[in-house]
């Protein structure tokens, strides 16, 4: 049995270790909050801009723009893959790109040669390079707020792409935020835009007045709703990691607990023992005598 | 009472306006916008400048700053997409550019094959992890 000593150390140790978890809980639990605020503060551009962009697409314009053009045969897939920067939140990232790889998969069954990659946030860019798949843009390093202006780059290197007709369908994979307790990893289409993400109760064919031509319009248009859609997914997914952090170190908090309980009844008992053996030893030196 | 029509100044990161106003005025890409209920459906760009905006029952008028964005007009409601970044094509080019080159770097040390039996066990591996913690946890319990 181990002495006296060696279990307090560890006990110690354990201790230390409980405070640490203990800290990083309440630090993701008031970033939590937080990023739900965020995350629903740009709930309005998207569904504006989903709204307009479904007016548009309705309206008898001339020009059809590539986004919307499905293709039925696919050769060259995009995918962009969100998870966060840090680790110690649980499966969180393991979920996520569990399902990018099955879809990777399929897409190799399928017979498409080139799957293009663009990652943000440095667990799905590790993963990626490990799997050897061909990443094209990474942003990293995002910090607690999801700032648009970061992530205009890396999506438009795979927009581009598909505007050139390199891309005929591009992906995205993140995790959805349902609650504190529930987070689920989702892969979604995000290009060619399909009809029924833009479909409106309240339809009304508007013919507008474009200014300066209905062409510039509804590129720039349309880019940045795909752009809201990319924002919106790294919004909730930051929801997500923060949830799901304060969660697995609410666990591990608890586990030191268990443990540090078990180490201190061990080191009472080993105490007691050796307190025990002295009397005896006591008593049979006083009885020799 | 005046006319009103229905406003929203939205950017991607933030709503910062949703109300009614008499007058809008904008800075279009061709010049300055003066919006009045019952204007014409439009869909234009705007440029980098100040929102202004002719609020019901009071003098002062409300203002905001936008690094550009989108317009549509609707007979009786105004949205304005702001963006929350100043945009161009260039400066857009070199932000795709720069991601490009990152992912390039970071993709110098790759090997040339998919490996997914790898990454596969990787995954696999880590779950287990996972869900054995799970049922020690419970165990403990």
């Amino acid at each position: 049995m181990a002495s006296g000593k060696e279990i307090r150390t560890k006990i110690l140790s354990v201790q230390n270790t409980r405070k640490i978890t203990k800290a990083m809980e309440m630090v993701a639990a008031s970033k939590m909050r937080k990023a739900q605020e965020r995350m629903k503060a740009a709930r309005p551009y998207g569904d504006k801009i989903r709204r307009i962009a479904a007016n548009l697409s309705r309206a008898n314009s001339e020009y059809k723009h590539p986004f919307l053009v499905k293709n039925d045969k696919v050769a060259n897939a995009g995918l962009i893959v969100i998870t966060t920067d840090k680790g110690l939140c649980g499966g969180l990232n393991t979920n996520v790109l569990r399902l990018a790889l099955g879809r990777i998969k399929d897409w190799d069954a399928a017979g498409v040669k080139n799957v293009s990659v663009g990652c943000v946030g440095n667990k799905g860019l590790g993963f990626m390079q490990r799997l050897g798949a061909n990443v094209v843009s990474k942003v990293t390093g995002l910090g607690d707020t999801p700032h648009l202006e970061k992530l205009i780059g890396p999506v438009k290197v795979l927009l581009d792409a598909f505007s050139a007709g390199e891309l005929d369908v591009v992906f995205i994979a993140y995790t959805r935020f349902v609650n504190t307790m529930k987070q689920e990893p989702v892969l979604e289409q995000l290009l060619p835009l399909s009809g029924e993400q833009l479909q409106d109760e309240q339809a009304h064919s508007w013919d507008y007045l474009y200014e300066p031509d209905s062409k510039a319009v509804v590129d720039e248009l349309l880019v940045r709703y795909v752009e809201a859609l990319v924002y919106q997914s790294v919004a909730e997914n930051m929801a997500s990691e923060q949830s799901a952090r304060m969660v697995a170190m609410k666990a591990a908090s608890d586990n030191a607990g268990t443990v540090i309980k078990d180490l201190q009844l061990i080191y009472n008992k080993t105490r007691q023992a050796a307190i025990t053996k002295e009397i005896a030893e006591i008593v049979g030196g006083a009885a020799a005598v | 009472m005046a006319m009103t029509i229905h406003v929203d100044v939205v950017s991607a990161e933030e709503s910062i306006y949703s109300g009614l106003a008499e007058f809008v005025v904008l800075p279009g890409e061709a010049g300055e916008l003066g919006i009045l209920p019952g204007h014409m459906p439009l869909m234009t760009r705007i440029k980098a400048g100040t929102v202004r905006l002719k609020l019901p029952n009071q003098d002062a008028e409300e203002l905001f700053f936008v690094a550009g964005g989108m317009l549509e007009v609707q007979p009786n409601r105004v949205t304005v997409l702001a963006d929350t970044a100043i945009r161009g094509k260039d400066l857009d080019e070199a932000k795709a550019l720069d991601a490009k080159k990152r992912a390039e770097e970071a993709m110098a040390s790759r090997s040339s094959e998919m490996d997914y039996v790898r990454a596969q066990a990787e995954l696999a591996e880590a779950i287990a992890q996972l869900s054995a913690i799970q049922k020690l946890r419970r165990r403990s319990h």
